[in-house]
């Protein structure tokens, strides 16, 4: 086991290494800098531009510039945002409770909205509830993020006028009536959000149920004379859930890194929303933390899916 | 009485200014067979712009306390970054760090110079100006105090120059300040200013965007090579009437009322909110439609969405103001089909067809600015035959445009250029075919598919290609596709002088400025036109004191670039803003940012 972690450990290096040589490539090599407005307005000299492209070393050869970014990351620098002037892990840490709150519920939401219709699809399987269940969640993952967001604009806000359909981090007042200003504003981009999710999981969860509900052991727990509920959840669920735990576990990293669409649309300051701002104003050092955070997130949690595997599914060992 | 298009909106313009009678104007209408409904709805749609915002002075407001007015709630689609002007890269960081900064004077919608944090505007008759136009004596207010309680004085005018005019510093603004030789300090509120050489532009530095005055006594110590580490680029202290609490970067400013403000009674509100990101269609809804914010910046967008948005909302209306932006086409003067060492688009080989006068003004008139204007920008935007249409001083007064396709097939048959087998024409072998690139831009596309039909009924073949904008106009001398690097036949975008004085914006077009390797694609002037008049002027006009003679150059530099078609103007744009209907006292002007009166802003119930 020990052996197997030290392995695994020690792969992830090089993977990060040649990760990191890729994204720093593919966007030293797109071409653009901030400088859109400047260049437009004929009262800013051009030598402003060329000097601040100087400073920012965009003119150096790119291996000096990897180079240069990666000796500075050893030391736990990320560098500094061209447009904003500020460093840029501070400038993440600043999105990351945001981000945090509306993703994390929204997985939360996910997994309770996911989970018992799963599992009841499962149990009874092409009922009328089955029917129900499945087609909603086929109709809830067919439909993009993008899509849903605009509609419930337009019908809470719009119409209704109901919900605030642009997120504020500087909500005034404290105690019940701060928490449920929060939920409010944060209610769209977070059901948007869930119910996708949801759909996915709804799905993933019926199926891995009705694997496990055809086996021996469960017709040997019915035989015993446990309660359908014991059968179900105590012998059923807990080994349905395996498969769906390592695919949750794999797309934990997203709730760090953002929902891009989603943010974008409700105006949530996240780290998504950073990112896509970050391309849109060509702010490289940007970019290149949150995908490169992004990556070591999918890298780390992949090995955190395969050791938790070994946990939950004995059968599985590694020596 | 003859009246063709650009008459008769002439007409309509000083009706709406009440230089011209109304019922005259209806009276002719009918009599050319118009109907009555038809004139009332041409006298509505046809608001000129000018009287829209700047013609309705405000009614006068004199609150007798200071604040009391909640919270003011703004909505910039782009994000604030920082609040250091003299760092910003874009308008969004220039106003945000307008509402607690301030310059000596700012500039109204009429490019005129009003006093913020000097006690009057120099000038010869009070002193302030030297008759030879070297030297500039700004007497600044007394009484005047930072957020933090220290007084301002002339110390941090003189600061606020070393700070942008010092390269190491990576000030933006470094081109209004180092034209300064030095500024002496006559007394703690009176500063002498002399410049290298007369310049009647001296309302630059220290005015409007570009002149916000910085603290010494907090950013002494950030000058040069510190200025990125300065924790005052996201906390800044100004003198302005509100002061910052809170800034996140890339999305949102929180400001609160200065109790200290210098002017008395004012501001209004308690608090300001300038939240940023998204896109500009929903930040028009926000304002118009469920009426979540105050004010909303830049409108963007297409006529028809903004025209449904506005009809749907009960909350609040468009506002339009005059701009100096004009879109426009650009002719490239040399061949980007050749290559010569190294380079295409190179002095050294001239442009096939586009040297041709003829031909250029072929495209000219063949270009419909009429349809473009009505269909995509509504009221957002009108014809113009002009490279500077504003300030109205500067306005030529000699140039016409025409759309006339039986003219620019004269014209091109006159050439020379015959219609091939395809349609398409040839002179010498050689196929008129054209690359025609722009930004990305919905608004972009559909102009550029408009101009390549007309084009292609009379026989030229146009090639259409869209570029990223933070590409087009970055400036990467390794990358192909910049504005400066004009690698195409014509291409489109829009600029604007971006200060009420054209003198900066004039040298687009000066042959010092062209643009080649030789200079990384640095310079301004990508048409690669050159011409000893223009150059003449253009220097002429930059010593130039006497007021009026300096206008008759720059009039004379716009008939000179639109005589010799080097640029086609196709719309002068207008600024587009949302706000709500009990928002008061804005002063929307080009030439500054949009709170350069924010101290004055305020809401009626």
């Amino acid at each position: 086991m020990h052996k197997y972690l030290l392995r695994r450990f020690l792969i992830t290096i090089p993977t990060l290494l040649g990760i990191s040589l890729v994204l720093f490539t593919v966007l030293a090599l797109a071409p653009g800098d901030p400088f859109e407005e400047l260049a437009l307005n004929p009262n800013i000299p051009a030598e402003v531009r060329f000097n601040l492209r100087r400073q920012f070393g965009l003119d150096d050869p790119i291996p000096v510039r990897y180079a240069r970014w990666f000796t500075s990351m050893l030391r736990g620098d990320w560098g500094y945002s061209f447009v904003s002037r500020v460093d840029v892990d501070r400038l993440i840490l600043q999105r990351l409770p945001t981000t945090l709150f509306v993703l994390g519920t929204a997985y939360v939401l996910a997994l309770v909205i996911a989970l018992p219709i799963g599992v009841m699809s499962a149990v009874r399987p092409y009922s009328l509830f089955d029917q129900i269940a499945t087609t909603c969640a086929f109709i809830g993952y067919s439909l993009p993020t993008f899509f849903t967001g605009l509609l419930f604009i337009l019908l809470f806000s719009l119409y209704l006028d109901w919900l605030p359909f642009i997120y504020s981090t500087t909500i005034e007042g404290s105690g019940l009536r701060w928490v449920g200003e929060h939920f409010r504003q944060a209610a769209m981009p977070i059901a948007v959000l869930g119910l996708f999710e949801a759909a996915s999981l709804t799905r993933f969860v019926r199926a891995s149920m009705l694997d496990v509900i055809h086996q021996d052991f469960i017709t040997t727990a019915r035989a015993k004379g446990l309660t359908e509920l014991r059968t179900i959840l105590g012998h059923g669920l807990r080994n349905a859930l395996i498969p769906v735990i390592t695919i949750v576990a794999l797309q934990l990293p997203g709730i760090f890194t953002g929902a891009v669409i989603t943010e974008q649309i409700f105006r949530v300051p996240g780290i998504g929303s950073l990112l896509i701002s970050a391309i849109q104003s060509t702010d490289t050092p940007v970019v290149m933390a949150i995908t490169f955070v992004y990556s070591m997130l999918v890298v780390v949690f992949n090995l955190m899916a395969d050791i938790i595997y070994g946990c939950l599914d004995p059968r599985i060992t590694y020596s | 009485m003859p009246i063709d298009e650009q008459g008769l909106r002439r007409w309509l313009q000083r009706v709406h200014e009440g230089k011209a009678s109304r019922r005259r104007f209806i009276n002719t209408m009918l009599g050319l067979g118009l109907s009555a409904p038809l004139v009332a709805n041409l006298l509505a749609t046809h608001t000129p712009v000018a009287a829209h915002a700047a013609g309705a002075a405000p009614a006068p407001f004199t609150p007798t306390a200071r604040g009391g007015g909640g919270r003011l709630r703004l909505l910039w689609w782009q994000a604030p970054t920082i609040l250091n002007v003299h760092l910003s890269t874009g308008t969004k960081d220039n106003d945000a760090s307008r509402v607690a900064h301030e310059p000596l004077a700012g500039f109204n919608p009429d490019g005129e110079l009003v006093p913020i944090l000097a006690a009057e505007i120099p000038s010869l008759e009070n002193g302030g100006l030297a008759r030879d136009g070297t030297t500039v004596t700004w007497r600044l207010k007394p009484g005047v105090v930072w957020h933090d309680g220290k007084p301002f004085t002339a110390e941090d005018v003189i600061f606020t120059w070393e700070y942008a005019a010092d390269p190491a510093s990576g000030a933006v603004t470094i081109g209004s300040y180092q034209n300064i030789k030095h500024i002496d300090k006559l007394d703690d509120h009176t500063v002498k200013v002399t410049f290298v050489e007369p310049t009647p532009f001296w309302y630059d530095a220290f005015c409007g965007g570009r002149g916000q005055i910085l603290p010494r006594h907090l950013v002494r110590e950030y000058k040069g090579q510190q200025s990125r580490n300065s924790p005052y680029n996201l906390k800044p202290v100004g003198t302005g009437p509100y002061k910052v609490v809170d800034f996140k970067p890339g999305d949102v400013a929180l400001y609160e009322i200065n109790p200290t403000y210098h002017v008395p009674n004012r501001p209004f509100f308690d608090m300001v909110e300038l939240k940023g990101g998204g896109d500009a269609a929903s930040a028009a809804r926000a304002v118009l439609q469920t009426g979540e914010f105050d004010y909303a910046w830049n409108l963007q967008v297409e006529k028809d969405v903004l025209e449904r948005i506005e009809r749907q909302g009960t909350r609040g209306k468009v506002v339009l103001f005059p701009q100096a932006q004009l879109e426009h086409i650009q002719l490239n003067r040399t061949d980007p089909w050749t290559e010569v060492d190294g380079e295409r688009s190179s002095l050294k080989a001239p442009h096939p067809f586009l040297t041709e006068l003829l031909v250029r003004q072929a495209y000219n008139v063949a270009v419909d600015r009429r349809i473009i204007a009505e269909q995509l920008y509504g009221a957002a935007g009108q014809p113009t035959a002009n490279f500077i249409d504003s300030p109205k001083r500067f306005q030529s007064p000699n140039t016409r445009w025409e759309f006339n396709l039986e003219k620019a097939v004269q014209q091109l048959d006159q050439a020379g250029w015959t219609r091939g087998r395809d349609g398409f024409r040839v002179k010498h072998g050689r196929r008129m075919k054209i690359l025609y690139q722009t930004a990305v831009n919905p608004v972009r596309q559909k102009t550029q598919a408009i101009v390549k039909k007309s084009f292609e009924q009379i026989g030229i073949e146009v090639e259409l290609k869209a570029v990223n904008a933070g590409v087009y106009f970055s400036s990467d001398p390794a990358n192909p596709d910049t504005t400066s690097h004009f690698y195409a036949d014509i291409q489109m975008y829009s600029f604007g002088p971006g200060s009420p004085d054209p003198q900066a914006h004039l040298n687009r077009f000066v042959s010092w400025q062209i643009a080649q390797k030789a200079n990384n694609w640095s310079g301004r002037n990508v048409a690669r036109w050159a011409n000893a008049e223009y150059d003449r002027l253009w220097k002429q006009a930059e010593t130039e004191l006497d007021p009026a003679k300096r206008a008759a150059h720059i009039i004379r530099m716009n008939d000179i670039l639109i005589a010799d078609v080097v640029l086609i103007p196709l719309i002068w744009r207008n600024g587009v803003r949302a706000m709500s209907y009990t928002l008061r006292g804005l002063g929307l002007s080009d030439w500054d940012s949009d709170f350069w009166n924010v101290a004055y802003w305020y809401r009626e119930a």
